[in-house]
């Protein structure tokens, strides 16, 4: 395969190349027209660069309660991250074994990928909302409220999303584990607990990484199954879909820039994480025959 | 401790997993099921047995044929999206995977440029979506373009909140989910048989379309099943990027939910259902019937 590269390389490579930018271009240039000036518009040229459209958002011009959204859509994030990657990783061990509903359990988590989110989010409202009702007829309208909110009804709703993701990476990752490590770990007198966390986990750990990724990133930006399931207050996502109905000035811009910041953050502190680990494993001492 | 036997472990490990799932999709899902048979009046969902929703649904849908009600003709409006969307997709999604899979020689630069690919996909659709306003807007970067090279002469309307728009948009967010189980299954074609194809004369073209192609298949359906279903449920991209002013079946279902219709909205997420699962029961068994050949 080595030498000279054939045409069909360059053709495809440039391909690629078109793709990326189809990728990015746009992206780009918003968070560039995010720092428009106080005069500037929605669309080039840019009427200078200022922060103006940023600290418009953040005191918050009305429409917007930004800093609360913001909150419940990280707290949201996190909880759902926690979760998706302890029940993925759970999951994950107990289809090595061979259980009774298995094959059932996998399907199911493929069809709640598939389902469209509108029916899942509707499914869900509606769970609620007939709960709800319950409550009003059994304790009454002044004890009951609702049982419809951002760590009720919409953790349940992020979850079906993240949850599949989890449980596809997981299934990735130990259809290529080496089964004979636990083995070895069993033998020389581990008891499961010890073979999960000393040998299992660290092989794991940088797949687990990425359900974290997964778990928190698609719960930050989720909309379709939020948009019925989350009761009575907005994440993020909800807040920013309500202004592109009315897109006047960079305020929307502004808006998304920083929704993405935060999204590149968390993708760099994840993937800074899996670079760090393999870094560490490589320079480790080969220990192997030595004994310990 | 008495010892728990091996599938009681994995049945403990497995439950908070079937737990979301039961409460959280299954049994929305039955309750979707059932509202489509309810009733409704201006305050409340009214429990008791109708088919007064699907029925108004298809409201002269079969008197008044040739011509389509709206229900015939939305779906008719969203299939056509589908296909269209599904068609490029695929097109990109599997030269983008070729490129990777084939002319890429180290795994690292694989990675890397797979990387790429996915970053946007772990950002939020929505920016992704207004991301397209100062380009193709009427006074966008596209227009000032066209405008200044004398190619129009005046700004065009169809760029922005158009059918085209739509597609350009879901294009843009999907061709990921169609170019990852392509290039997944392409990774696993063994390299000597794409030899042995060349050195039994064959052409890099019929080596794409008689060797490539046939052993990628379940990437391409399994790629084909994610951008079919969420371009036939899809309502936020159709709503952003049409204006709120194209139809689609997910939209009709958003509508009834914003009036509080929510039976109505129940039998037409039903419907969705029905048509998503006929279109991938056509899907996998355009697969399970090659595998017989």
């Amino acid at each position: 395969m080595e030498g000279k590269r054939p045409l069909s390389f360059y053709l495809l490579g440039t391909f690629f190349a078109a793709y990326v930018l189809f990728l990015y271009g746009p992206m780009i240039t918003i968070y560039v027209l995010s720092f428009q000036g106080p005069q500037g518009g929605l669309t080039f040229p840019m009427n200078g660069v200022s922060l103006h459209w940023f600290a418009r958002l953040w005191e918050g011009n009305g429409t917007v309660h930004l800093g609360e959204a913001f909150w419940r859509s990280f707290s949201l994030g996190i909880v759902v991250m926690a979760l998706t990657v302890v029940f993925s990783v759970l999951a994950g061990l107990a289809f090595r074994k061979r259980f009774k509903g298995a094959t059932l359990l996998f399907y199911v988590a493929i069809a709640s990928l598939i389902v469209p989110s509108i029916v899942t989010s509707l499914g869900i409202a509606l769970e609620f909302r007939i709960v709800d009702d319950l409550g009003h007829y059994f304790f009454g309208d002044t004890v009951f409220d609702t049982t419809m909110g951002l760590f009720t009804s919409g953790l349940g709703a992020h979850m079906t999303w993240t949850l599949p993701f989890g449980l596809l990476i997981m299934f990735a990752v130990f259809n290529r584990f080496d089964g004979r490590l636990e083995e070895a770990a069993r033998d020389l007198g581990a008891t499961p607990w010890q073979t999960f966390w000393h040998v299992v986990l660290p092989v794991i750990l940088p797949s687990v990484f990425g359900v974290g990724l997964f778990g928190f990133t698609l719960s930050w930006d989720e909309l379709a199954r939020s948009s019925q399931a989350i009761g009575p207050v907005n994440t993020l996502p909800l807040e920013l879909q309500a202004l592109t109905t009315t897109v006047t000035n960079p305020d929307i811009y502004a808006l998304g820039t920083m929704i993405s910041l935060v999204s590149f953050i968390v993708i760099a502190f994840f993937l800074a994480l899996t670079l760090w680990i393999q870094k560490k494993r490589s320079k480790l001492p080969n220990d192997a025959g030595k004994g310990v | 401790m008495k010892a728990l036997t091996k599938e009681k472990v994995a049945w403990l490990q497995a439950t908070p997993m079937a737990l979301v799932f039961a409460v959280f999709f299954l049994l929305p899902l039955l309750f979707v099921l059932i509202v489509s048979f309810w009733d409704y009046n201006d305050f409340e969902m009214i429990p008791t047995f109708t088919l007064r929703q699907y029925v108004q649904s298809f409201d002269g849908c079969i008197t008044s044929l040739p011509s389509l009600c709206t229900t015939f003709a939305t779906y008719l409006e969203t299939i056509k999206l589908c296909f269209l969307v599904w068609a490029i997709t695929l097109l990109i999604g599997f030269t983008l995977a070729y490129f990777l899979a084939f002319h890429v020689r180290t795994t690292t630069w694989r990675i890397a440029l797979s990387l790429l690919c996915t970053i946007p996909f772990w950002t939020s659709n929505v920016i992704r979506m207004i991301a397209w306003i100062p380009l193709l807007g009427r006074n966008g970067l596209v227009n000032a373009s066209l405008l200044k090279a004398g190619l129009i002469s005046q700004p065009q309307e169809w760029l922005l909140y158009s059918e085209f728009s739509v597609v350009l948009a879901l294009v843009h967010l999907f061709t990921f989910f169609m170019m990852v189980p392509i290039l997944n299954s392409m990774l696993r074609i063994d390299p000597r048989l794409i030899e042995a194809a060349r050195d039994g004369g064959a052409s890099p073209w019929q080596t794409v379309w008689n060797v490539i192609i046939p052993l990628s298949k379940t990437g391409i359906v399994i790629g084909s099943i994610f951008v079919i279903t969420i371009v036939m449920g899809d309502f936020v991209t159709v709503g952003v990027m049409g204006g709120q002013q194209i139809a689609s079946a997910g939209k009709i279902i958003q509508a009834r939910l914003d009036a509080l219709q929510f039976p109505v909205g129940a039998a037409n997420a039903v419907l969705l259902l029905i048509a998503v699962l006929l279109m991938m029961r056509g899907l996998t068994r355009a697969v399970d019937i090659r595998k017989e050949l």
